[in-house]
């Protein structure tokens, strides 16, 4: 799946994130699922907030970490795409 | 070998239920409404489950719908910080009380189908009246907006409904259909004339869910439980024995898995007495087959130990006498080619008179 900039991730109803105070890392609840996050995969989800398109999201994250805007927004991609493709994330346009 | 902190609880809150399948998970010994435990005390189980480091609850039953606290308990579950999640038949859901539980931060529901039709659905589930009903609550769930996962139990004589299955899935607006072919523990094991499927029924299964899945990618995600005395690798049962999740039964007790209660000579705790960490980290039951010390031949020098943990250990049981015997399941199990045997046996049965759950 392709995503494109105009795209905009959802978390939607149903899907929350957790900080596990046991294990001492964020995750993703979702049903019959809990995805743990590398700090890659939570400062993806922490800029999803439901208004800013998965371009607006890449050029953020580009800035944060000062990386080129090819390897964050391929990075982004297979991360949301492979969310999307679990249900687990949605994309509204 | 160090624990770690497990993931899922089920909550078991009632044995009680409307509906009779012939195929039900709770032990043939059903818990009375009055060895239940009270709402305080499950309030205070969440609580400990979640200081343990559970993130799913999953409130089952029987029907937990039958528990008039069932909104109570939501609430305290979703204050403890769980995912909480509903196993339900949908009977004893009224709009007004699914209206209740969205207040009380209810996460997802899962919802049973016995069939796709009436005639069906009906009969399997020994409740005349049951399949309207649960369409009625499945279209009041998609109102609310809760997410949904529909839970199809698919056998011998409702395997040729999955597809239908399936396309009621997509229309009810489900994310998550989850396909299960009879297990065959607990009152299931009374009916494995009627209800075991041919191998050739169970391959077909296999090949619409792989189908699907292509077909579907993104807009419905398909789990699933296959034909397990067709295959020839055992289940990942339970995702290990006391190493991802737990089971708390109506009366307290604590069980590693649903069914355990049929292995003898374990020794159960109940939450009534120890705390719940004492239970999984300590517990006897839990400990007995942790890790691979129990393990046998073929089990201890195969490399799949550490994917599958030897299968199924009440399958074991029933099926090789042993608990800690390689699940018949496998294909490097003595007891393989005999249970395939038995398999094709059980399938080529031609009665399909059922014998339900008995009412607790």
């Amino acid at each position: 799946m392709s995503l494109s900039p105009d795209q905009i991730p959802v978390i939607p109803r149903g899907v929350r994130l957790h900080f596990d105070k046991v294990r001492q890392f964020w995750v993703l609840l979702a049903p019959e699922r809990a995805i743990s996050l590398d700090p890659i995969g939570q400062a993806i989800l922490e800029q999803i907030d439901g208004t800013r398109s998965f371009g607006a999201i890449t050029t953020a994250l580009c800035q944060k970490y000062d990386a080129p805007e090819d390897q964050i927004a391929g990075d982004c991609a297979r991360f949301v795409s492979g969310l999307v493709n679990r249900r687990i994330l949605e994309l509204r346009t | 070998m160090t624990t770690s902190p497990p993931y899922a609880m089920l909550a078991e809150l009632t044995h009680r239920c409307p509906l009779s399948c012939p195929y039900c998970s709770n032990p043939l010994e059903l818990a009375r409404k009055e060895a239940e435990l009270p709402t305080e005390t499950w309030v205070d189980v969440f609580a400990q489950a979640a200081d343990l480091g559970v993130l799913q609850l999953h409130l089952s039953g029987g029907e937990p719908a039958s528990r008039r606290d069932l909104v109570e308990l939501v609430a305290a579950a979703r204050a403890s910080g769980l995912y909480t999640n509903l196993i339900t038949s949908g009977i004893g859901l009224s709009e007004r009380r699914l209206g209740e539980l969205d207040e009380a931060g209810l996460d997802h529901v899962q919802l049973s189908l016995q069939g796709t039709d009436a005639a069906m659905a009906d009969r399997i589930g020994g409740y005349r009246g049951g399949f309207d009903r649960k369409m009625q609550v499945a279209e009041w769930i998609g109102k609310i907006g809760f997410p949904l996962t529909l839970n199809a139990v698919l056998h011998r004589q409702n395997m040729h409904q999955l597809p239908g299955a399936i396309d009621m899935a997509l229309k009810m607006g489900a994310r998550r259909i989850e396909v299960a072919i009879v297990q065959f523990h607990g009152w299931a094991m009374q009916n494995r004339d009627a209800l075991m499927p041919t191998a050739e029924q169970a391959q077909e299964a296999q090949q619409i869910v792989k189908d699907a899945r292509t077909r579907l990618k993104g807009q419905l995600v398909i789990d699933f439980v296959p034909a397990d005395y067709h295959s020839d690798f055992p289940k990942r049962c339970m995702g290990g024995w006391g190493r991802m999740g737990l089971n708390v039964a109506p009366d307290g007790v604590v069980l590693p898995c649903h069914a355990a209660q049929t292995i003898t000579g374990l020794r159960f705790d109940n939450v009534r007495d120890t705390p719940l960490g004492d239970i999984w980290y300590k517990g006897d039951a839990f400990n007995a087959y942790r890790g691979d010390d129990w393990m046998q031949e073929p089990c201890r020098s195969c490399d799949m130990k550490t994917q599958d943990f030897g299968g199924c250990r009440c399958q074991a049981m029933a099926l090789a006498g042993d608990p800690a015997a390689t699940d018949p399941v496998c294909i490097k199990s003595p007891h393989h080619a005999k249970l395939q045997e038995r398999a094709a046996e059980f399938a080529a049965g031609t009665d399909d008179n059922l014998t339900f759950r008995v009412s607790a």
